[in-house]
């Protein structure tokens, strides 16, 4: 009982839905398409996974590959970072209308080094708050509408992510967060990863990021199924 | 090349005086005696054991690692020169895991070994006898593996069965297998197996320049990724014998504690929510999220990637930024101060954790805990104290020791582990000293070892920089590896409901050890 008194009087922690002005931090940035005018002075071997490239007008990045390496940032290249978060993009239509108002979902952590999972955590913590649009995870792929894949896929986990897609029943989405259960990202070269959900299940809808940060995988969520919130926030540069 | 060459370490400007790695060069067939006289001579702490397979020259050179207090590193070097090495588990028990790694990773052959076997390679995925990290170039592909893994029967009682847990859970929790053996209530005992998750990291890395595998050594475990990026920078820097910026020093120092201040308020938290007291649990869960989003907007990402460079920081993110940080600290600490405090007082949380997974200090010795988990043990190992690293010489720690050993005093060890490092974030950012964050680090062949304190104990890198100025070698000794050879210890007879709340307290990160 004391706890509950103690809850009530700490009031509201969670973001409010629609808010105008986020805080800052919620998302790390990335960087952005940049025209640049002296491009003498920009060298794309700056980066790391060869996420730049050089183009006539300007920088192009591929955010598929980005990995936050902070490497670009100004004044170190004349690339744009930009503190926005709606990441994902779905290749796939969402889920049947009856599916907008709950969801339920399954995590598998495929060899995650420990971002994506937090950032997750923190999707289900009282801050974001995840369970307030309905969306649930499941304890068991039985009841699951959508496969949260988090991490390359590593050989040891590759049985387990089959076995968990093959477990859940139709109509179902899955959606690989983070660069490296896009492509593997740093990992992609091992010998003991596989390289990306889609070697062993097929993708739906990507997060790209090192690691996404919680809203930008709540958008994730929003596109399965296609019900868009107020999503205009902006967050404080 | 008959022998390797001694690894490089430490600081470059470490005062003069006594040697600070002590090499003891010895054959196989004397190795456990020479191990059992060093043992007995000084207790140091067992941190890995490395295998040196310098390409196109055989034989391949076993290279135990200990630390000790006062900068003092102690390295036992075996030249092969047969096909079985007599292991030295039965002498230094912490040495167990570390030698099954290298009979499935290197296929060195160990006698006397209690558990070889199925290891790091699940057997039902690789062929036996791969040594992956043996070839050169190329790995090998996956595949071959045999019928399903059945682990080993340890208790021997009518009734018996065994209770599978994982690898996938129900949350978002990270992929190991618990295999429980019970006739009933009590987990008689309790199998880990981990390495679901290998990524082969290590392997990857031979062949990056230095500058591009750092980006890995961040990665190897996201929580802790400053740390990591630490130790494997230090390690080069060592190599080139690489001053760093008296700056950049204080600021490692700064963003050190930052990260054990986040990654201690998670454990925190993690523990509470294992005990089902679900609003103290997501009072400091928000302080969590708090902190990550204090870390983006002052230092750039919420994990601290990225910030780590050799020889120094990529950035400096200013003096604003540092004192903003230590105020945000000091507002995290009391926060969860404030609630630590209400939960020493309520009954449900502490009978779920009061004389639960106990390891007493002479059982934490013989498994080598390291970190948190060891200091709530008794054991007073702090990378900080023994072998200070960036800017702690003028910042000195007090390691926190408690000696129950049971997940209350973890819980403890944790919380003052708080406030120490913000006492420590605030005096460190009081008298930051100006100049540059970060120096050019020549890249010079030769090896480099460089421990650090991440969150969860000491961490140490061993790296070798080819004559062509990449990483030949690379081997990740990490706190989680070896405390998690410490689980089924801290399991043993306590029941099934504890089992989650004891694997909270110990803090243990999967990705750490599945490396």
């Amino acid at each position: 009982m004391p706890w509950f008194w103690e809850g009530l009087k700490t009031g509201v922690r969670t973001l409010r839905p629609g808010a105008v002005r986020l805080p800052s931090g919620v998302t790390p940035g990335r960087p952005t398409t940049t025209a640049v005018t002296a491009r003498d002075r920009f060298d794309a071997n700056i980066c790391p996974v060869g996420a730049l490239a050089g183009r006539d007008a300007g920088v192009a990045v591929d955010f598929d590959h980005c990995i936050h390496c902070m490497r670009c940032q100004p004044p170190k290249a004349p690339v744009h970072w930009q503190n926005d978060y709606r990441w994902a993009q779905a290749a796939a239509p969402p889920l049947p209308h009856r599916f907008q108002r709950s969801i339920h979902v399954r995590i598998v952590d495929a060899g995650d080094c420990g971002g994506c999972l937090s950032e997750l955590r923190q999707l289900l913590g009282p801050v974001y708050s995840l369970h307030r649009y309905g969306i649930y995870v499941s304890p068991t792929p039985r009841d699951a509408d959508v496969l949260l894949v988090v991490g390359p896929v590593t050989v040891g986990m590759r049985v387990a992510l089959e076995e968990t897609y093959a477990a859940m029943p139709d109509p179902k989405r899955v959606v690989a967060v983070g660069v490296c259960a896009l492509n593997g990202g740093l990992f992609a070269d091992s010998f003991a990863v596989m390289g990306g959900a889609s070697r062993v299940v097929p993708v739906d809808v990507t997060v790209p990021g090192c690691p996404p940060p919680p809203l930008a995988i709540l958008h994730a969520l929003e596109l399965v199924t296609g019900l868009s919130r107020e999503t205009r926030e902006v967050a404080e540069s | 090349m008959n022998r390797t060459d001694a690894p490089r370490v430490g600081a470059p400007d470490a005062p003069a005086g006594r040697e600070p790695l002590q090499m003891v060069s010895t054959s196989q067939a004397t190795l456990p005696d020479t191990v059992r006289r060093l043992m007995a001579e000084n207790h140091p702490l067992f941190i890995g054991l490395v295998v040196e397979h310098p390409t196109g020259s055989p034989p391949p050179h076993l290279q135990y690692v200990w630390m000790g207090p006062e900068a003092r590193w102690l390295l036992v070097d075996v030249a092969m020169d047969g096909a079985v090495v007599p292991s030295i588990t039965p002498t230094v028990f912490a040495a167990d895991w570390a030698e099954r790694e290298a009979e499935d990773l290197f296929g060195v052959n160990f006698a006397g070994h209690p558990q070889l076997g199925d290891f790091i390679l699940h057997d039902e995925d690789w062929a036996e006898r791969l040594a992956p990290m043996r070839m050169r170039p190329e790995p090998p592909a996956h595949g071959g593996g045999r019928d399903p893994y059945e682990p080993p029967r340890i208790v021997q009682a009518p009734g018996r069965f065994v209770m599978p847990v994982g690898p996938v859970f129900s949350g978002a929790q990270e992929s190991v297998r618990f295999l429980l053996e019970t006739v009933g209530e009590e987990i008689m005992h309790a199998h880990v197996r981990l390495f679901y998750k290998y990524r082969g990291l290590e392997k990857l890395m031979e062949r990056q320049t230095p500058n591009r595998a750092v980006l890995v050594a961040e990665r190897v475990n996201g929580m802790q990724a400053f740390a990591h990026g630490l130790a494997f920078a230090q390690a080069v820097e060592a190599v080139a014998a690489a001053v760093v910026p008296p700056r950049a020093r204080a600021l490692r120092t700064v963003l050190a504690e930052w990260e054990r201040l986040r990654s201690h308020v998670g454990t925190l938290a993690g523990i509470v929510e294992s005990t089902g007291l679900s609003v103290p649990a997501n009072l400091l869960a928000a302080v969590e999220e708090r902190l990550l989003q204090q870390s983006a907007r002052y230092l750039g990402h919420r994990y601290l990637f990225g910030l780590v460079a050799l020889g120094g920081l990529s950035r400096d993110p200013g003096d604003d930024a540092l004192h903003a940080l230590a105020e945000a600290g000091v507002e995290a600490v009391a926060a969860v101060q404030a609630v630590c405090h209400r939960l020493t007082f309520d009954n449900s949380f502490l009978d779920r954790l009061e004389a639960v997974g106990i390891l007493p200090p002479p059982r934490a010795a013989t498994l080598g805990l390291v970190g948190p988990v060891g200091r709530a043990s008794g054991a007073p190992a702090d990378v900080r104290c023994w072998h200070p690293y960036a800017a702690y010489d003028q910042h000195p720690v007090t390691p926190v020791i408690e000696s129950e050993g049971d997940g209350y005093a973890r819980f403890r060890v944790f919380r003052r582990e708080v406030a120490a490092s913000v006492d420590l974030i605030q005096r460190c950012a009081a008298s930051l000293p100006a100049g540059p964050v970060q120096t050019p680090v020549p890249v010079v062949p030769g090896v480099g070892l460089a421990a650090v304190e991440a969150p969860s104990g000491a961490l140490a890198y061993w790296v070798r920089i080819g004559s062509a100025g990449t990483v030949d070698r690379c081997h990740i000794m990490t706190p989680a590896f070896l405390n998690w050879h410490g689980l089924a210890d801290a399991v043993r007879d306590f029941a099934f409901q504890d089992f989650p709340i004891i694997v909270s307290t110990l803090g243990l990160s999967v990705a750490d050890a599945d490396r």
